[in-house]
């Protein structure tokens, strides 16, 4: 069954929307969490520790978060590598474009490619810059998330790879969440302005859930 | 009607192609596009070029054979085929762009003529029943509910023209796959074969090169049959049904 779904175009797709799904639903997860910072870097401070303490004592320490991190790799290598080979696929199948060239689809349609390459470098300027602090700016404390929070959110570059990076992520999950539905045999008729609101909603959310906490740092509101 | 016409021309599947411009005259708005077309391949025969190749046959919207892409429309601006088109749908004076479908699965044979035949493999690789021969079976015997046949008389609206895979943007064959799949695969003739009809069928799309679906929703807007996009999502429905089902 797993070389079947590898093999098929159909199969490769419903491996890009449960994958898609898991980071889906970690990212809202990961939103509400960001959202305490707006009570204070003693709850952000409390929760983030937290997230390592998850299922203790049956866990050992860490290892909720490592279990929830192998998963998230897993989801973006398939979603990667999936999206990259029926990209291929799908380039190949239409070598001669039109000479009559129409505007096609929307926006969101449109950029799921190049928006999920910009996702990808993001997720890796994001780790190396608030998970291990390689490229953090203003000295990395391990232990003070909220305070590396507001060095990101102090620097111009932090700002701008942020705030590009979650309009792209809403555009992403627009027209991902509702392909998804479609991939996996959700759609119908009656059902389609139901998923497509559901979309809508929670691209709208997360961005700009996310979004506000670079706006609060910005504009003081969190200091 | 005065048009200019700018018509995709290509000698042999081989040879490279181009647009070369024509002008037509005396264009009636009640004339058909087809029929605009054999005023113009009249008059290139009768000094001497070689008329424009396209398919056609029926000329009546239901046989699925005539396929241009014109203005970068899938069968034109009217949601119909192109032997339906008709030139009141433009303007005098208008310049239009005329193209073959464009797929790697479906090669240009010459000028505006590709090969379809990855539609019928694909046909062949699961889109039929079985059914005894002999006398037609008592039509009560096999009930079907109203909303299953008018579901699979939706899906066996689909005349097979490709429109679907000129217009995606991956050359994807999923709108036809999907509509000659749910057509049998929600009635009980097309029981016995339900599961192994996806998979075969699906499996056959793949290897004829067509590409995988985006869900852009060109198709649905292109089709002339208006073949929904949610049938492509009750196919990968049946699709991954048979998967679990089906162990190979």
């Amino acid at each position: 069954m797993t070389r079947t779904l590898w093999d098929s175009s159909v199969g490769k797709k419903t491996i890009m929307a449960v994958s898609g799904l898991i980071m889906l639903l970690y990212l809202v997860v990961h939103m509400i969490g960001n959202l305490k910072i707006f009570f204070g870097s003693g709850e952000f401070n409390h929760y983030a520790h937290w997230l390592r303490t998850m299922g203790e004592p049956f866990l050992h320490y860490e290892w909720a978060l490592w279990i929830v991190r192998v998963v998230l790799v897993a989801a973006v290598v398939l979603h990667a590598t999936s999206a990259y080979q029926l990209s291929r696929r799908d380039i190949k199948a239409r070598p001669s474009k039109y000479v009559h060239k129409k505007p096609r689809a929307s926006y969101a349609t449109r950029t799921m490619r190049w928006g999920g390459i910009i996702l990808a470098l993001f997720i890796v300027w994001h780790i190396l810059d608030l998970t291990t602090g390689t490229v953090h700016s203003g000295g990395f404390q391990s232990g003070h998330p909220y305070q590396n929070v507001i060095d990101t959110f102090s620097t111009w570059y932090g700002n701008t790879i942020y705030i590009v990076a979650m309009l792209a992520l809403g555009l992403h999950v627009q027209h991902g969440f509702w392909s998804a539905a479609q991939t996996l045999g959700a759609g119908n008729a009656t059902r389609d302005r139901a998923l497509k609101t559901i979309a809508n909603v929670l691209a709208l959310v997360l961005t700009v859930g996310f979004i506000s906490i670079p706006v609060a740092v910005m504009t003081g509101v969190v200091s | 009607m005065k048009l200019t016409l700018r018509v995709w021309r290509q000698k042999n599947a081989d040879a490279p192609g181009a647009m070369s411009t024509y002008e037509v005259d005396g264009i009636s708005q009640d004339m058909s596009f087809l029929e605009m077309l054999d005023t113009l391949n009249e008059e290139l025969i009768l000094v001497g070029d070689d008329p424009v190749a396209f398919d056609h046959d029926c000329r009546e919207g239901i046989c699925g054979a005539c396929s241009l892409v014109i203005n970068g429309d899938a069968h034109g601006p009217e949601r119909t085929t192109t032997c339906q088109l008709h030139m009141r749908s433009f303007q005098d004076g208008d310049t239009i762009d005329i193209e073959p479908w464009r797929a790697s699965a479906f090669p240009v044979v010459k000028d505006l003529v590709v090969d379809r035949s990855a539609f019928d493999r694909i046909i062949q690789a699961g889109g039929y029943i079985s059914a005894p021969t002999g006398t037609a079976p008592e039509a009560h015997a096999t009930p079907v509910p109203k909303p299953d046949a008018d579901f699979a008389f939706e899906h066996a609206e689909c005349i097979g023209c490709g429109a679907c895979v000129a217009a995606c943007p991956n050359g994807s064959a999923m709108l036809f796959t999907s509509a000659k799949i749910n057509h049998l695969n929600v009635l009980p003739q097309g029981a016995p074969e339900r599961e192994t009809r996806v998979l075969d069928m699906v499996g056959q799309m793949d290897s004829e090169g067509f590409g995988g679906c985006t869900l852009t929703g060109e198709c649905a807007t292109a089709c002339p049959k208006g073949i929904p996009l949610p049938s492509i999502s009750a196919m990968n429905k049946e699709w991954l049904r048979a998967t679990r089902k089906v162990h190979r």
